[in-house]
């Protein structure tokens, strides 16, 4: 078999973190301790899947890419490609396989497997493989704790610059432990002794044992074990059962700064294992939902090179508390707050597509004569007239200043009245860009306020979501909403 | 460019009450201005040839030309409608203009009516832009605090003394509208009323923006040949300018937000047709589209009454009172009658057209010997301004 493995890779937390203190709090009950992530009211595992993404491509030739999957359990829409409007808001081109994986926890794994061997049969060269997740637990539950939202992207290729694809040990088991009916918000699960016991210790155990003699190692050869477990307690005593050395062998479960991810939690352990990996670790990644995934990578020489544009660090530096649970809870869609104004525009499906360059590709058009660079598309130049001579460009890579802001308490959701609306300046030939600014404090934005462009949901309507970029402050952090 | 100066006037107006007309629907703000006007020129109905109707919203959207030939009764006469943002009024009025101007027509009615009250909102919200994804969530105060932000940056200004500027505006209009019958608000205010007022959309508070009303205003219009067949004293069109900016002015590259060319040339085209020089000197009134303080204040700069940048002196000196050396918005303006969009523009004019007949509804506000005045309004996100000046006199 050739060489493949991964050759850029790359995490995704959204900006706000609750205290699970405030959900304990709320309902009477223990904290499971720490803070949990939690999406922006505009965001879903496809726009959070957008940011692991690009965060993993950095400024590559994305014209390389050849197939594009994407897993999770939280689709935002059950029939239709999820993986097509990640792609073009990628922008991808084209002419690229896409496919979206669905339906378990092990969907993230899968999706990673099944491009390692298509890029290993030599069917596809380049393969970026996303992951993103938002599951809800029910109110009052442990897992409504224990959850966070997050993303990941891994670009697979031959070359295998980051790690090394080394072997697999799938298993694959049917029981009732963890699951949601289609009609369900929130995850149902049977009683935690069984689940636990019959079904994640016996079954990750099975899988790290199998493949670690498959592969003919010792668990001590391993540098580190990225093992994804439901909470704390478990993955302490999986650990142990399996007999690696928590202090120097284990990688952070995420559970007490993040909360578990869903199917993007495998892929966003083994991006913040690759962050601070040396050259020749063996990483062992283990991901259970019936039945386990077991996977060995060796991290490669230039493991340290190509450092994605923002650690798993820099996310968890880089954020704003939820001021209460209430917020969480309208969020996430879970209680309704009173009906602000009705929003009056028509959302229409003939606009997207046929814009669909500019609003979900963010090209704006070069002037060939003059060079004038305008957002969106102009067919006819601002500057010159000249009409229809230009090049599209891409601007959603761009950082820029806010030139002009207001924060606007008209605009927003009954339950997020203000919308900080922006007009920005990007890059060199300061593009004009207005649209609203998304997690940010909008006390602290100032004229001036460095900031970068990130694909969101506008607002929901006609039945569809809609999507387009927003503004976003470069460096987040410290304030509260 | 041509010109229309002096070759058509005004002959009738009518305005209905402006303020929250629960108990008054589009059609019944159609009729009450209508007739006001109709016995303002003393003319029959049946004599009107043509009409300009400017609406916007009501009684939701795609209405044409019903409103008025439903509420009027008028019939087997063409009824034009006009669409044109917050200077649907404006334009009504000067397309009647000219289509008398023409020679197409020799009686023509303009029209504006709105009942915003029908909506269940109280404000300018949100959802009014044209693209469904590029302006999604764009709401008027939203656009207008960007060019107050704009501008308090440009030159300098605290947020503590921007917010002051534009109190002083608000408080002069607010004094002006309390004498004003017709207006919805007639409440004298404080500058530390307007400074410790709930925010809209930052920095510009709630005394900041104009209020949500319901009114119709009404203009007949023939030939200044014909004009004193029917009155002793018409008003004469001495120039007008409509301009449309190219484009969103939040994608346009390089805008600076402080100043907007549709304001620059449509004033100075309507200057141009009127033979005014100096603006600041010789208009003894202005209505100009305050939909919020800030616009108010850009305009001072944009029409040339103050030089740039420095209009807040002006506002400090008092300048633009009613005792002042050009009285602005000496009604109220969209401040205290509020903004029933396809209305306003008519509304403004009536007051310039009563000033200049000496009939201001009150004595204590009518400006002495007034000759000449302007009207204006500025819409969309915003990108479009029209102007009118009026006289009371020929040549």
């Amino acid at each position: 078999m050739t060489s493949v493995g991964i050759e850029r890779f790359g995490g995704y937390l959204p900006a706000f973190r609750l205290d699970r203190g405030l959900i304990a709090e709320s309902w009477g009950r223990g904290s499971l301790g720490g803070e949990r992530t939690v999406a922006n009211n505009d965001e879903d595992a496809v726009t959070m899947a957008v940011e692991a993404g690009r965060n993993a491509l950095g400024d590559m030739d994305k014209g390389k890419v050849e197939g594009l999957f994407f897993a999770t359990t939280s689709p935002v829409y059950k029939e239709k490609m999820n993986a097509a409007l990640l792609g073009a808001a990628l922008d991808l081109r084209r002419e690229i396989a896409t496919l979206d994986f669905a339906h378990s926890l092990r969907s993230g794994t899968g999706a990673l497997k099944a491009a390692l061997d298509a890029v290993g049969a030599g069917s596809m060269q380049t393969v970026l493989v996303t992951a993103a997740d938002c599951r809800l637990g029910y109110p009052r539950s442990d897992q409504e704790q224990a959850f966070g939202d997050g993303a990941a992207a891994l670009l697979v290729g031959p070359e295998a610059g980051a790690a090394r694809f080394e072997g697999a040990f799938q298993v694959s088991h049917e029981m009732m432990d963890v699951w949601r009916n289609p009609e369900d918000a929130f995850v149902r699960t049977w009683e935690s002794r069984f689940i636990l016991g019959e079904g994640f210790m016996k079954h990750v155990a099975e899988a790290v044992e199998g493949l670690l003699k498959r592969m003919d190692l010792t668990a001590d050869r391993v540098a580190r074990l990225i093992l994804p477990a439901p909470d704390l307690r478990t993955h302490k005593r999986v650990v142990k059962r399996l007999g690696f050395n928590p202090e120097t062998q284990v990688s952070d479960p995420l559970i007490s700064r993040v909360g578990h991810c869903g199917a993007a939690h495998p892929l966003l352990m083994l991006a913040a294992a690759l962050d601070t990996a040396a050259p020749g670790d063996l990483l062992l990644l283990a991901a259970y939902g019936d039945g386990t995934d077991a996977l060995l990578f060796r991290a490669g020489e230039k493991v340290r090179e190509r450092t994605p544009r923002r650690t798993l660090e820099d996310f968890l530096e880089q954020k704003i508390m939820l001021p209460s649970y209430a917020r969480f809870l309208s969020y996430k869609g879970i209680v309704e707050t009173v009906p602000g104004e009705p929003f009056r525009l028509i959302p229409s499906a003939t606009v997207t597509w046929r814009d669909r360059n500019s609003i979900l590709r963010c090209h704006g058009s070069k002037c060939r004569d003059c060079g004038t660079l305008a957002f969106p598309v102009q067919r006819v130049c601002y500057t010159c007239n000249a009409k229809d001579r230009f090049d599209e460009v891409r601007i959603a890579e761009m950082e820029g200043e806010v030139f002009t802001f207001t924060r606007d308490n008209l605009a927003g959701r009954s339950d997020d009245p203000v919308v900080v609306q922006t007009v920005a300046e990007f890059g060199t030939e300061k593009v004009r860009f207005y649209g609203m600014m998304t997690d940010c404090v909008p006390s602290e934005i100032r004229v001036g306020t460095p900031v970068g462009l990130t694909f969101r949901r506008i607002y929901e309507g006609a039945g569809m979501h809609n999507y387009f970029w927003k503004c976003r402050p470069l460096r987040i952090g410290g304030g509260e909403v | 460019m041509g010109s229309i100066k002096d070759e058509v006037a005004i002959i009738g107006m009518g305005c209905t009450q402006f303020g929250e007309r629960w108990d008054k629907g589009t059609e019944d703000l159609a009729v009450e201005a209508a007739w006001e006007a109709f016995e303002d020129a003393g003319i029959e109905k049946d004599l009107i040839e043509a009409c300009y109707l400017s609406t916007v919203m009501s009684p939701i959207i795609g209405v044409g030309g019903t409103i008025a030939a439903d509420s009027l009764k008028l019939r087997n006469i063409p009824v034009i409608r006009n669409e044109n943002w917050c200077t649907s009024g404006h334009i009504a009025l000067l397309e009647a203009c000219m289509a008398v101007a023409s020679g197409a027509f020799d009686m023509v009615l303009a029209i504006g009516v709105e009942k915003l009250k029908d909506t269940g909102y109280p404000g300018l919200g949100t959802g009014r832009g044209m693209h469904p994804v590029y302006e999604a969530r764009r709401t008027s105060p939203g656009s207008f605090a960007l060019i107050a932000q704009r501008y308090f940056t440009q030159y300098g200004l605290s947020e503590e003394e921007g917010k002051e500027t534009l109190a002083k505006i608000e408080v002069k209009n607010h004094d002006n509208g309390s004498l004003c019958p017709k207006a919805h608000f007639h409440n004298r205010i404080t500058i530390e009323q307007v400074m410790k007022a709930p925010i809209i959309a930052w920095p510009l508070g709630l005394f900041d923006c104009c209020g949500n009303s319901d009114g119709a205003a009404c203009a007949i219009i023939t030939t200044a040949k014909r004009a004193k067949d029917f009155r002793k004293d018409p008003i004469y069109l001495k120039g007008f300018g409509i301009s449309a900016d190219a484009g969103l002015p939040h994608f346009r590259p390089d805008f600076g937000w402080a100043s907007f060319e549709a304001l620059v040339t449509s004033s100075h085209k309507a200057y141009e047709m009127a033979g005014i020089k100096n603006p600041r000197e010789e208009l003894d009134l202005a209505e100009v589209h305050d939909c919020f303080s800030i616009t108010e204040l850009l305009i001072y700069e944009d029409f040339g009454f103050s030089p740039r940048g420095r209009a807040r002196e002006d506002v400090d000196s008092g300048f633009f009172t009613r005792q002042g050396g050009l009285p602005v918005n000496i009604d109220g303006g969209l401040k205290c009658f509020g903004h029933p969009i396809g209305a306003s523009g008519l509304r403004m004019t009536y007051e310039v057209y009563k000033q200049l007949q000496g009939k201001a509804d009150l004595p204590e506000r009518q400006i002495p010997d007034a000759r000449l005045g302007l009207a204006h309004t500025f819409g969309g996100p915003p990108q479009i301004s029209a102007v009118a000046i009026f006289s009371n006199e020929l040549g």
